[in-house]
């Protein structure tokens, strides 16, 4: 086949199928739910419990885990047919490490203030499961565009999961959201609870979110 | 030698990798469901950390850091690359994982078919380059920079198969249908590690 008749085979397969069909929709919204990468597919699980003390740092935590995965995802996806599979991990550890260095230099040429306050966790994306996990279960069998999808879903995902777990723990464990001391200012005395700041109190908590998103979506294991 | 055995306990109970420092936990909740799965996979993270924790210090040690060039000759005493420290030591792990893949892959199979996308993430099990950067952090000389690898992935292994264990004796338990499976997992590793921070009160 000459490439122009390749080119147009492809045009035609996509015309086929709308950016926005219903199998392309559900790529953006099973990670939310059923497909949730933290709580279904346990990835990620180390930063969630990491980077959830505090609002802040969640937040720009999942954008940049967002970000990096679907860059990755795109970037991966066009290079599957060309990576040799003994060598595939270390190809994708490199992508993944130059969209975080990339993320990192625009944070640190836009919002230097945020960038200096997140560094470590920056760097911690890297060696975030979600992005390896689907780019090994995902990118690596499908075209770019689903793939740029599935990488928007998983980031929202984890995000959804990580805003729910730092604004329990900063609000119970610090009494503050986004740093603003909420009870404090509302003059309720509040004390703390110590518990709900350390890993320990992260993971019951994280389990009793689990309880309850299956509670919802009648998700059960299988054993 | 004392001290030597110092670090081996310490990394193995005091900093857990899993109940005092959280790290590794993906696979550490994924692969816990049988005591044998989660007794290879153990192995196999005692076997990266304990390679490349030592690989990563002569390259610490005799690239990376500033003056550590010396020995290429005086032009290069002045070089300081610690800035490429995360990209050269997440290669090297990477490497040693591949390898491990394809040694696992070849000697047992069945295992291979079980751990499944659990073996390749194995690299960026945080478990393994956290002990990197720890041993970086730290004053060690080669001798303890392998203790203290093979102590890490033998208090990661603990962990697992501690975990797998109790897990294996939850089947007889009559859990709520919405907890069962990850949920109570979850809840079990936070009690679990709350038994754990009783070791902080150690001094060796």
């Amino acid at each position: 086949m000459s490439t122009e008749a390749a080119v147009a085979e492809e045009v035609k397969e996509k015309k086929s199928e709308p950016l926005l069909s219903k199998k392309n929709r559900k790529l953006i919204s099973n990670p939310l739910d059923i497909d949730n990468p933290v709580t279904v597919q346990i990835l990620g699980v180390c930063s969630a419990l990491a980077v959830t003390t505090q609002m802040k740092p969640a937040f720009v935590m999942s954008l940049g885990l967002t970000i990096v995965t679907a860059c990755s995802n795109v970037a991966i996806s066009a290079l599957r047919n060309t990576i040799p599979s003994r060598i595939r991990i270390i190809v994708q550890l490199a992508i993944v490490s130059l969209w975080v260095i990339m993320v990192d230099q625009i944070l640190k040429a836009y919002v230097y203030d945020v960038s200096k306050q997140l560094s470590v966790f920056v760097g911690l994306i890297i060696t975030n499961c979600i992005v390896m996990g689907r780019l090994e279960a995902y990118a690596m069998a499908n075209k770019p565009w689903p793939s740029f999808l599935d990488g928007m879903g998983n980031g929202l995902g984890y995000g959804m999961i990580l805003m729910i777990l730092a604004f329990v723990r900063e609000l119970f464990g610090a009494g503050s959201l986004f740093g603003f001391k909420v009870f404090a200012t509302l003059g309720i005395p509040y004390q703390g609870n110590g518990l709900l700041l350390l890993p320990a109190g992260a993971c019951i908590l994280l389990g009793i979110i689990i309880w309850v998103q299956r509670s919802i979506n009648g998700y059960r294991e299988s054993h | 030698m004392e001290n030597l055995i110092n670090i081996g306990v310490r990394s193995i109970f005091i900093d857990n990798m899993i109940f005092a420092y959280f790290l590794g936990m993906c696979s550490f909740l994924a692969i816990s469901k049988k005591v044998k799965t989660a007794f290879g996979l153990g192995i196999a993270v005692i076997f990266v950390i304990g390679v490349t924790v030592p690989i990563n210090w002569i390259i610490q040690n005799y690239v990376l850091t500033e003056g550590s060039l010396a020995w290429l000759g005086e032009d290069f005493a002045k070089i300081d690359i610690s800035f490429l420290q995360f990209i050269v030591f997440i290669s090297v792990i990477a490497a040693i994982t591949q390898l491990t893949e394809m040694a696992v892959e070849k000697f047992s199979p069945a295992l291979y078919g079980t751990l499944g996308i659990f073996l390749p993430l194995i690299a960026v099990n945080c478990s393994v380059l956290g002990a990197a950067l720890f041993m970086v952090g730290r004053p060690y000389n080669l001798a303890e920079a392998t203790i203290f690898g093979l102590g890490s992935g033998t208090g990661w292994m603990l962990a697992i198969v501690a975990l797998a264990g109790v897990r294996e004796k939850m089947k007889y338990s009559n859990v709520p249908a919405p907890l069962r499976g990850l949920g109570i997992t979850f809840i079990l590793v936070g009690l679990m590690s709350l038994g754990f921070l009783s070791f902080l009160g150690f001094t060796l």
